[in-house]
């Protein structure tokens, strides 16, 4: 899968240029953040923590909170 | 998105020499942060969407299983509290609903969604969301790694990504804290439980990164493989050392059928797997097509 470890050779060099961490940083504040909002509604949320009442929401993604490994109940 | 405004279209740090229409050496067009971000929300969605084809076919069936197990329980235990208080038969229906509702948890027909929705509909939603999000999260770490593990091309430093995120969040703390089914767990327990899981998640992504920095480190002395080697192996004795620090769980009663805690486990590990699995494979596909040298045959075949 990642034979592109491989030194290439053959191909005329690209060297692989990297992205400077503060290009990544803003990204990586804003996207992680609403990222990690999303994960947290599907693993956590009306279980040890909840931001709104009732359990609607964790009987909504139930079965995927259990499979995807979570502590549901 | 909201910022795609701000993308970085030629790229960071590269004012300096611009040589027309051919990528410049310090850039790729479609590497940038923002390219990696919407490339591993794609790959997210797809593995979302695959992931729940698997687990409503592998998982489903185990979890109704549980919730049948969950069911007769809670039956005999209104029966013994009607004998033991002797209370009419209302009375102790009554006080059942009563319970269910107030651990907020509620699997059979009172349930505010019903089974079959939560199992199609709510599955899809959970598998969508969470492969999305983490699709998103991926690629982020994998933007950050492009250009930073030696000869890896993007499509490889994206994959070792993956591959650690699977190990590092999925695989290691299932042997730690295995995933349980519907009526194994003591709903008292749930915010401890939940806490442990989540310092262990922490744990273990901070070693996994302190694995790659200790890879990177040491590879000008005994090159990327041994690197490699030295880095894996102190992640599992690291790992090892603090799964026995970590307290153990264990709320599965005698009475729960190992079979199905077994199918119901394996169904979950493979659904994990799944969603690591597609999501690395797409997204180091879709990086490596905007990779100026993956994208010729001769980079493919090398
Ligand atoms: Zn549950």
């Amino acid at each position: 899968m990642s034979q592109a470890a491989i030194p290439p050779r053959s191909v005329p060099t690209l060297a692989v240029p990297s992205l400077p961490i503060r290009t990544i940083l803003p990204w990586a504040l804003l996207a992680g953040i609403v990222l990690l909002i999303a994960v947290y509604f599907v693993s956590s949320e009306q279980g040890a923590l909840a931001v709104f009442s009732g359990s609607g929401i964790h009987e909504w993604v139930h079965d995927g909170r259990h499979l995807l490994g979570f502590p549901c109940h | 998105m909201t910022g795609s405004n701000t993308a970085h279209p030629a790229g960071p740090s590269t004012s300096t020499s611009s040589t027309g229409t051919r990528p410049r050496p310090g850039s790729f067009p479609g590497l940038t942060v923002t390219g990696f971000l919407i490339r591993g929300l794609l790959a997210g969605l797809i593995a979302g969407l695959i992931t729940f084809a698997v687990a409503y076919t592998v998982g489903e069936p185990p979890v109704d299983g549980a919730i049948a197990v969950e069911e007769a329980a809670g039956e005999s235990v209104d029966e013994a509290v009607g004998d033991d208080h002797a209370h009419p038969e209302g009375t102790a229906e009554h006080s059942h609903a009563d319970t269910a509702a107030d651990d907020g948890h509620s699997h059979g027909e009172d349930a505010e969604v019903s089974r079959s929705t939560q199992s199609t509909w709510g599955l899809i939603t959970a598998t969508v969301v969470f492969g999305t999000g983490l699709g998103g999260l991926v690629s982020l770490a994998a933007a950050f790694a492009m250009g930073r593990f030696g000869g890896l091309r993007p499509a490889g430093s994206t994959a070792l990504i993956g591959v650690v995120g699977y190990a590092a969040l999925s695989l290691v703390p299932f042997l730690k804290y295995p995933a349980n089914p519907p009526a194994v767990g003591d709903p008292d327990t749930i915010g401890t439980r939940t806490g442990e899981y989540f310092a262990f998640l922490l744990v273990s992504a901070i070693v996994a990164v302190l694995a790659l920095v200790l890879t990177r480190r040491v590879a000008p002395r005994l090159g990327w493989f041994a690197a490699g080697a030295v880095a894996l192996i102190g992640f599992v004795v690291v790992m090892l050392i603090v799964a026995w620090l970590f307290p153990v769980v264990n709320e599965v009663s005698d009475d729960f059928p190992a079979a199905l805690l077994w199918e119901f486990r394996s169904a979950s590990m493979l659904t994990q797997a799944t969603l690591w699995g597609v999501l690395t494979v797409v997204l180091s596909l879709l990086v490596q097509r905007a990779d100026p040298a993956g994208r010729r045959p001769a980079g493919l075949s090398a």
